[in-house]
């Protein structure tokens, strides 16, 4: 065993007793890409003094599948469906950005009718992500099962939505340039309002289930705090941006699509601790369930896609495009340059998982080995986008 | 907004990260999955497990799995939609589809020789069901099936699957997905009645041309030979 230098913006501190400290060893362990609690193929190698974290390197690219390589060599609709891939819990929210990118590339007019069926497909992504989300986090703390299984109990019936109207229950490859593939089919919508009237009950119970449970709020209160303006520079978004209160929705910064029409709140923590991220998730769904049901009244008939938009033969005149919105994880971009041919000439996709998880080091030093494991679950990742 | 914190519940000491508990949280937790154990003995609605394979769920119409190749008729052969267009083939982002175009050609539903794929495999171990195939075919020959059943022991020749093993008829297409298949058949039927109607009026044309241009030799032969026709020859009909 080899002593590592540890990291310098952290002091370790001496060890115990008080008859001096005690020379000890580092520990270097290796913590993945098979462990259950990494969400995936990913590994840590953590640098252990005692219990404690000094060092942190994440590795990554187990899941690596050439996404933008293959994006550029296949025609702009053909990536449509591996960007389902990326982040494979919100297909939806993946097509629209792209869409979007796209759409900006080529001047495309979305229909009324298309932009509210995407909202609600985007804010049903949200919940669905941010309830599995919140089971698989209290899971990694060792509530194994019941919220977790509560949480895939309300997934369940956003994913029967998706299959109804896309026909695959997770890789829905459900939008396209101008519009969507096709519309709802009949009695889908009232499907949606049945599943958005019950989500508050869900929410109630979850909240009453875990929010003031004394274990959770030890476990997780002060725990991997971020500071401010570190968030900041390393342009950390989504729900760990503004859990350290940074008010920065892309919902309400671009207004994409038709957000500038419903009324909601951005909810925002105070000391970007665990907890507090935690907690951003059960607030933005609701938020989300109060977005769907402003949608849900005012969805007006008429065309699902713009007549201008080619399926065979699309080729966007040259230029670049930046498509991004609000997925659930962050901020989900699609960096386009089109040379005119059918393909893209370059294709970039600005994962939110993968640059929150550039912190990971910042918010686990001085912490246990068991803390990693729920700071880790707190960031919300998925290694299909992390990768790529 | 306030959330709740450890340091606000009164009479609770930090120290040394344990917390001193009541556990008023813990009980209302636990009252919480009580009430879900108890109430799946009384509420049916509780009970969502379904015991595959014995139970299944009903899929929706839109569901979709792998892509078959829909023949009109009773001979799967003859009657293929598909008439070896390979836009499918260029359009697979995966690249699962592989077509040889016959060299002889068959009659399509409206009567027009076309040619027909000699050869046509998926290979299904590398589609990923997105149904791009789908939506770009112009002939609306192939659709997605939602048989899902699909593993084998042989990886290899067992989910490459040939034109024999995808054609399916069309009442198939009509049991699995109704509505979408009605409005096929409805464009399908407005077209072949389009081109029956165009053929008519090609045919009627025809003959009206090849009458006036008998009329004109029989005009041109009778006057005399020293002056050009007046008028070019009618073109020919297609």
């Amino acid at each position: 065993m080899q002593s590592i230098e540890p990291s310098k913006n952290f002091e370790i501190r001496p060890k115990l007793s008080d008859a001096g400290a005690v020379e000890g060893e580092l520990l270097e362990v290796s913590m993945g890409p098979q462990h259950p609690s990494t969400h995936g193929v990913f590994r840590m190698d953590i640098v252990l003094d005692g219990e404690q974290v000094v060092k942190l390197k994440p590795v990554f690219g187990y899941l690596h599948r050439n996404h933008e390589k293959i994006g550029e060599g296949t025609t702009y609709l053909g990536s449509m469906p591996y960007t389902d891939r990326l982040d494979y819990f919100c297909s939806m929210t993946n097509n629209w950005a792209y869409a979007l990118a796209v759409e900006k590339l080529a001047g495309l007019q979305v229909p009324e009718r298309a932009e509210y069926l995407r909202v609600i497909l985007a804010e049903l992504t949200r919940l669905q992500n941010h309830a599995s989300l919140c089971g698989f986090f209290v899971q990694d703390m060792g509530a194994s099962g019941t919220p977790l299984m509560y949480a895939f109990r309300e997934r369940e019936k956003v994913l029967d939505l998706f299959e109804a109207i896309s026909g695959a229950r997770m890789m829905c490859n459900f939008m396209r340039f101008g519009g969507l593939r096709c519309d709802a089919p009949v009695g889908w919508l009232e499907q949606v309002q049945k599943v958005v009237d019950e989500f508050p009950a869900f929410l109630d119970e979850f909240q009453a289930l875990l929010s003031e449970n004394e274990i959770l709020m030890a476990r997780t209160q002060n725990v991997g705090v971020l500071p401010r303006d570190l968030v900041v520079n390393a342009s950390i978004t989504g729900p760990l941006l503004r859990a350290v209160g940074v008010n920065y929705d892309i919902r309400k910064v671009d207004k994409y699509g038709i957000y500038d029409r419903f009324h909601f709140r951005v909810p925002l923590g105070e000391r970007g601790d665990v907890y507090d991220r935690y907690m951003m998730r059960v607030l933005e769904m609701r938020e989300s369930v109060g977005i769907l049901q402003q949608a849900l009244k005012s969805v007006p008939g008429g065309p699902i896609v713009d007549p201008k938009a080619k399926l065979r033969g699309f080729r966007p005149k040259a230029g670049e495009a930046y498509g991004r919105i609000e997925g659930p994880k962050g901020e989900l971009g699609f960096y386009l340059i089109s040379d005119g041919s059918p393909n893209p000439y370059r294709y970039r996709v600005r994962p939110p998982s993968y640059i929150n998880l550039t912190v990971l080091e910042d918010m686990c030093l001085g912490h246990n080995v068991a803390d990693v494991v729920i700071i880790l679950g707190s960031v919300d990742i998925v290694l299909g986008e992390v990768d790529r | 907004m306030h959330l709740p914190r450890c340091e606000d519940f009164g009479p609770w000491t930090l120290d040394l990260g344990l917390i001193v508990m009541l556990g008023e949280g813990i009980i209302k937790g636990m009252a919480v999955t009580a009430k879900n154990f108890l109430g799946s003995y009384v509420s049916e609605e509780r009970l969502t497990t379904i015991q595959y394979p014995e139970q299944r769920q009903e899929l929706p119409e839109a569901a979709r799995q792998f892509p078959f190749l829909v023949f009109d008729g009773n001979d799967p052969m003859a009657g293929l939609r598909c008439v070896a267009c390979q836009i499918c083939e260029k359009e697979c982002p995966p690249k699962c589809i592989y077509i040889e175009k016959s060299k002889d050609k068959k009659p399509d539903y409206i009567g027009k020789p076309q040619l027909y794929p000699a050869t046509f495999d998926i290979d299904i171990s590398v589609c990923m069901s997105c149904q791009i195939c789908v939506e770009v075919c112009p002939f609306d020959a192939i659709k997605m099936d939602t048989e899902f059943e699909l593993s084998t022991g042989d990886r290899f020749g067992g989910l490459l699957v040939n034109k024999h093993q995808l054609a399916k008829s069309n009442a198939h297409y009509h049991r699995i997905h109704p509505t979408e298949a009605d409005e096929v058949d409805a464009r399908l039927a407005a077209e072949k009645l389009k081109a029956e109607a165009k053929a008519k009026a090609d045919s009627e044309a025809k003959a009206k041309a090849a009458a006036e241009a008998k009329a004109k030799a029989a005009a041109a032969a009778a006057a005399p030979p020293a002056t050009p026709p007046a008028s070019p020859p009618p073109p020919a009909a297609k």
